[in-house]
């Protein structure tokens, strides 16, 4: 049984701030509720107020503005795998929103929400951060923006303050050249492993490399030894393979019960070299 | 807030009645329609959304219960396999799951069925693939999925042979 508590159901984000300010370490926000019901019924966090800010117009919006896509916090999985603005101009966020845990939990579970909680064994994260995306946290007053990258700071913890919410990602659309792709494993609701790669292609050339690992540390990170491999070069085989070997031996791991140290590496290792390849095919316009 | 537990009223619909109670704000959505509506179809297992056996349809989309709170639940049609028949009639997939002895213990059966449900909603006839990815997550203890797949894949055909 949870803990009792009480819902507030601001109207706007500047509402739902305050709530969260006024109550402090009392409250936390409410969305899906895929990941805060469980843990507060297991007892391992509890609040007495909850802000649902599903009752704030238009959060789940998702639309193409200039060269990205604005994709609200409320956007649930479902919303995601099925958006034909997102398979248009990022099939590769689509691809994988379709793939967390269950049908269930994408009909419920929000964008906003997976990233807030920052659960390291979690998919979108790492491409978020693979494709160059911002967050954007609002407060009653303002708003800022935050790298993906910069956001994840440890083991369920980001860089969000008690009293922002997050209303946003924005994701810059696909352009030519360009290619993304996401591999991943997992034997459970969660995966193991996750590789994001983003490979931009001039002639025969990569000008810039991404390389994004998820899951298997505190939390999802580009590792720049990867990237230094592929930049300048041409994307041969042998050199793809560099860099998925850097991507398995440089990133940070946890040994958890999903697998050892060792396994890790060699697992990201493996994803990392499907993640480049599909993604060097995409940048020359192979598959999408 | 004084210990107390807060209260707030809901009204929302159960396979097509209306129904009004009182509820706490942390009462969740499987205890709401076993306890207190006596529909007892959806079960408790796992209580993490990994196993299916809590599914209900809230507007006609498949949740967990078990982590789903009543509250959400104001405003919007539940569908629990007890309402799945209308008029008398098994739903076709209730007729094909009997078919092809897609039950066995049983136990898994109410998720399942409502699961496929929403899935011939968005895909009229599915393939097994398309059977595999929606039931992905609803698990079969006694490991009955290729009969459950092949009633979900005639329960499809079957409505759609019934439409043409």
């Amino acid at each position: 049984m949870l803990q009792p508590f009480e819902i507030h159901e601001p109207a706007t984000v500047a509402e739902a701030s305050r709530l969260l300010a006024r109550h402090g370490d009392d409250a936390t926000v409410y969305a899906g509720g895929t990941e805060l019901i469980p843990v507060m019924r297991d007892g391992l966090a509890q609040y007495r107020h909850l802000v649902n800010i599903k009752t704030v117009p238009g959060l789940d919006a998702i639309a193409p503005a200039g060269e990205m896509l604005r994709i609200g916090a409320l956007a649930t999985h479902r919303m995601i795998e099925r958006s034909p603005a997102i398979r248009a101009h990022a099939p590769v966020l689509a691809q994988v929103a379709a793939g967390v845990a269950n049908l269930r939990v994408r009909n419920v579970g929000t964008l906003g929400g997976n990233l807030c909680f920052a659960e390291p064994h979690s998919d979108p994260a790492a491409v978020l951060i693979a494709q160059g995306a911002t967050l954007v946290l609002a407060r009653s007053d303002a708003e800022r923006r935050v790298n993906a990258d910069g956001f994840f700071v440890g083991i369920q913890q980001t860089v969000r303050m008690p009293d922002e919410v997050l209303v946003r990602v924005e994701v810059p659309a696909r352009r030519p050249g360009a290619g993304a792709a996401y591999a991943r494993f997992a034997l459970h609701e969660r995966p193991t492993a996750g590789v994001a790669a983003v490979v931009v292609l001039d002639g025969d050339a990569v000008t810039a490399a991404r390389v994004t690992v998820g899951s298997v540390g505190p939390v999802p990170a580009r590792v720049p030894e990867a990237e230094e491999a592929l930049v300048g070069r041409r994307p041969d085989p042998e050199v793809l393979r560099e860099a998925a070997g850097r991507a398995g031996g440089a990133v940070e791991v946890l040994e958890d019960l999903y697998g050892s140290v060792e396994y890790k590496r060699h697992i990201v290792t493996v994803l990392a070299s499907h993640a480049l390849d599909e993604a060097v095919a995409r940048a020359r316009g192979r598959g999408h | 807030m004084d210990g107390r537990a807060p209260s707030m009223r809901i009204a929302l619909t159960v396979n097509g009645r209306p129904v009004e109670a009182a509820i706490e704000p942390r009462e969740l959505l499987l205890d709401f329609i076993r306890d207190r509506l006596g529909l007892t179809g959806a079960k408790r297992s796992c209580d993490v959304q990994v196993c299916g056996v809590c599914t209900v349809l809230l507007d006609g989309q498949a949740v967990s219960a078990c982590c789903t709170l009543a509250y959400e639940a104001r405003g919007r049609e539940v569908t629990t396999i007890e309402g799945l028949a209308a008029g008398g009639h098994l739903h076709p997939l209730q007729e094909a799951f009997i078919a092809h002895a897609a039950v066995q213990c049983g136990f898994c059966t109410p998720g399942m069925i409502l699961t496929a449900a929403t899935l011939l909603q968005d895909v009229p006839a599915p393939t097994p693939e398309q059977v595999k990815a929606y039931l992905k997550g609803t698990l079969c203890r006694c490991t009955g999925y290729w009969k459950i797949i092949e009633a979900v894949v005639a329960a499809g055909r079957r409505t759609q042979e019934a439409r043409e």
